[in-house]
């Protein structure tokens, strides 16, 4: 536990947690995957004051080879960027890949979604190994023990690309002609028997330093993580989070709410009838709001943070926004970011320090002492 | 709306450059090089104007002079189609550039975002298809420097095939069409892609449909025979650096030719140069601006450093403003550290050719880079000068369209859109509204040409 506010984050993958949530939206199917319906919903959660949304991704379709749910998905990391210039206060944490992926790719891409957003952008490294993932890539399959090693590299190389430029960096300096200071952008050092990355990176840090990372506790936590995602808030799971290196453990949700007089158990058997929503590992609220104000008064005693996976997105984010956060800001127990917010700071992560900086301000300090 | 004008018409694109000595940074009217904001600027101010296209480069590798980054210019760049990705948001008819290459990009994963961009934008997204294969750019990736530079070609046509692969794996009317269909997707049009790239093989289920263009734009800018042809087979648009109008001509001929031989229509392939402007109100004024141009785009710094990677050696002891080194270049060819437009320059004969000219006419080292460097001067004149030259450009087919390099960021779009478009428009050269919603057609392309049969 940190002494940051409780944080409250809502996943807006597909139309929606339940596999037939897209029956009960108000947009045709194909228009999920559009800008449009992007932007409608980053806006919706913006106003009801959540402390981030959330974009799932994989190499491999969603939903499920026997047709179960929606089957398409735009690239995480470009809907977050989409969702930036568009908002102005809510986070914005996208699934990026953290396995097969190039941690080149992956580090430029998060920096430049942090840019556009003035530093409002989490990364979700995925460590799922998943062999269908690696045939996309065109690499050899690892197994889940090789996959939390590997993500840890990545998220160690990443963070050195982001490093790799000190803020003082750009000079622009019209008498020598010199646009960068060559002394202040490093190179990658991390050795990994599984990349090759020289650095430095080539766009400057993004506004955050260092973007929080988070990443599921399932299948072991890679080192570098900020927040760990987990299923449980069971003292012992806490503490393997903690253990593992996390600062923050947050708690995986699903919801489902009474909704313009329905109950929400009545809501999930109407959608249940088409297609049942199977109980996975995360652990799901079905009820009114009051008790779900309850219950995240509750959970701000054990853990830093909540992502809710909301049943139907367009009308459980509704209610949440209604009826659940503001009686959690009343209580003083849930603040809304504010515009110009950037994550970390939202999060109560500390600032972070370059490493290279912070490495050549100590070795002056030996020097003068 | 087919307008009654019976011109030829050209267009716009332009190119957020952000490296090369093309863009001045040290002026008080430059602002930030990578702050959102500039490419916000920029990309609505191009929109404004009508722009066809917004382009961006790649970068994968922080530039380099003689072993050490190189800091004359502008450094750093975003992830090309991250930022479009943002910069969708906040336009509605520009067509959005990206430049990826086919070698350090996986074939996938670079579908699915150009395809993810595509939906974002309904439509306006493109792929400038790049052959980058140097292991010292590779060094930034998992497979490294694995492609020999004479395979780059054949290696880029299995990767484009893989792309457009991804792009069909899902047959139309996959989605349900309401909201009473039996699942969100009927399955049975979804295709699983597999593809062996020589150096590796593939297998991917699509995750996307089609936009409303189809396929992002393909765009090419190689410019050797091998690179000609693989334009004229697989792209819609070469961005091409032949500017200058008899060259524009020729060049626009040569792939005309090409196109027919590629068994296309002769207009399937759309050509817009690289191009700079200086516009004033007069003609004078504007060669008086062109010349404070080529000196803040080549300051007495970058001139060194220009012939230092041509002799491949440190020439600081040389003035500027002085006659040309002495000692012959150390190096044969130049290296690819400084960017595809340095690379594999002939030093020995450039540097013989350079010396004669600069004897011939008295040129000091800085003014003979002004003079030879990657941008010479471009357009230049008065607003109304320039207009009727840019008519004799769309009159005589030479060109389909500019793609303008801003030499000021963010303000460097300014007076082409609000002083020179409107000119061009009285002319009747130059589009009075987007045609349509998509990238597509505000270019005058036909489908994609996977989809022609079917189509």
């Amino acid at each position: 536990m940190t002494t940051a506010p409780f944080a409250i984050a809502i996943e807006l993958d597909g139309d929606g947690a339940h596999p037939a949530a897209w029956r009960a939206v108000d947009h045709a199917p194909a228009d999920l995957l559009s800008g449009k319906r992007i932007a409608a919903t980053v806006r919706a959660a913006e106003r009801a004051g959540f402390t981030a949304v959330t974009f799932d991704d994989a190499a491999v379709p969603p939903g499920t080879s026997a047709g179960s749910g929606v089957a398409g998905r735009i690239d995480a990391v470009q809907r977050a960027a989409f969702a930036a210039p568009l908002t102005s206060a809510i986070g914005l944490v996208p699934v990026a890949p953290a396995v097969y992926t190039e941690p080149f790719h992956v580090s430029t891409q998060l920096a430049t979604a942090d840019l556009a957003s003035d530093g409002r952008v989490g990364w979700i490294a995925d460590t799922d190994p998943d062999p269908r993932s690696a045939a996309v890539y065109g690499r050899a399959p690892v197994d889940a023990a090789e996959a939390v090693a590997t993500a840890t590299d990545a998220i160690e190389v990443v963070r050195q690309l982001w490093d790799s430029w000190e803020d003082d960096a750009v000079i622009r300096d019209t008498t020598t002609w010199r646009y960068v200071d060559r002394d202040r952008l490093h190179r990658v050092t991390a050795e990994s028997p599984r990349f090759s990355v020289a650095g430095p990176s080539i766009i400057p840090p993004p506004p955050q330093g260092q973007l929080p990372v988070f990443a599921p506790l399932a299948g072991g936590l890679p080192a570098g993580t900020d927040v760990a995602l987990v299923t449980s808030s069971a003292q012992a799971t806490r503490r393997v989070a903690t253990e593992a290196g996390a600062a923050q453990v947050w708690l995986e949700l699903e919801v489902a709410l009474d909704r313009a007089g329905v109950p929400a158990a009545r809501r999930v058997a109407d959608l249940d009838a088409h297609e049942p929503w199977a109980p996975g590992t995360v652990g799901r609220y079905v009820g009114d709001a009051a008790g779900l104000v309850d219950l995240l008064t509750d959970l701000a005693g054990q853990v830093d943070g909540v992502r809710l996976h909301p049943a139907v997105l367009d009308e459980d984010l509704d209610e949440i926004g209604r009826a659940v956060l503001p009686a959690l800001r009343e209580a003083g127990l849930f603040r809304s970011p504010r515009p110009g917010d950037r994550l970390r700071d939202v999060l109560g992560l500390p600032a972070a320090v370059n490493r290279h900086t912070a490495a050549r301000t100590a070795t002056l300090e030996e020097v003068t002492a | 709306m087919s307008t009654t004008t019976p011109r030829n018409q050209i267009q716009f694109g332009v190119f957020f450059q952000g490296v090369n000595s093309t863009t001045i940074w040290t002026e008080p009217e430059s602002g930030s090089q990578t702050a959102f904001e500039s490419f916000r600027r920029i990309a609505q101010t191009a929109e404004r104007g009508l722009f066809s296209a917004f382009f961006l480069g790649e970068g994968l590798r922080l530039r380099e002079h003689l072993g050490q980054v190189h800091d004359l210019d502008v450094v750093g760049r975003p992830d090309a189609q991250t930022q479009l990705a943002a910069l969708a948001a906040i336009t509605e008819k520009i067509g959005l550039v990206a430049t990826q290459n086919t070698t350090y990009n996986d074939p996938v994963d670079l579908a699915h975002r150009l395809q993810s961009l595509d939906l974002l934008s309904g439509g306006r997204a493109a792929w400038n298809v790049v052959t980058t294969d140097n292991a010292w750019t590779g060094a930034n990736f998992r497979r490294g420097g694995y492609l020999d530079h004479a395979d780059r070609y054949t290696h880029a046509e299995r990767v484009v095939e893989t792309v457009r692969a991804v792009w069909d794996s899902w047959d139309d009317h996959v989605v349900a069409s309401g909201r009473d269909a039996a699942s969100w997707a009927d399955r049975s049009g979804v295709h699983v892609v597999e593809r062996d790239l020589g150096h590796y093989a593939v297998r991917a289920e699509g995750r996307l449909p089609r936009s409303a263009q189809g396929h992002p734009v393909l765009f090419q800018a190689g410019d050797s025979d091998e690179g000609r042809d693989f334009a004229t087979r697989a792209a819609d648009v070469i961005f091409s650096a032949h500017p200058e109008f008899k060259d524009a001509k020729a060049f626009a001929a040569d792939i005309r030719r090409r196109t027919l031989a590629a068994g296309r229509p002769e207009d399937d392939v759309k050509v817009f140069p690289g191009q700079q402007f200086v516009l004033a109100d007069t003609d004078a004024e504007a060669e008086e601006k062109a010349r404070w141009v080529a000196e803040h785009q080549i300051t007495p710094a970058t001139a060194i450093a220009y012939l230092e990677n041509i002799w491949g050696t440190s020439l600081q002891t040389y003035d500027p403003d002085g006659p040309l080194p002495d000692i012959d270049p150390v190096v044969e060819v130049t290296g690819s550290t400084r960017g595809s437009g340095f690379q594999f320059q002939k030093s020995q004969e450039l540097a013989t050719q350079w010396r004669a000219l600069s004897e011939a006419e008295g040129l000091s080292i800085r003014q003979l880079v002004t003079r030879v460097g990657v941008r010479r001067g471009g357009i230049v004149g008065g607003y109304s000068t320039v207009a009727d030259r840019l008519a004799e450009y769309a009159d005589a087919g030479a060109v389909h369209g500019f793609n303008v390099s801003p030499w000021l960021v963010p303000s460097g779009l300014d007076d082409i859109v609000d002083r020179l478009v409107p000119l061009l428009q009285d002319r009747g050269v130059y589009p009075t509204e987007y045609r349509g919603g998509t990238l597509r057609e505000h270019l005058g392309l036909r489908g994609p040409l996977t989809r022609r049969a079917a189509a």
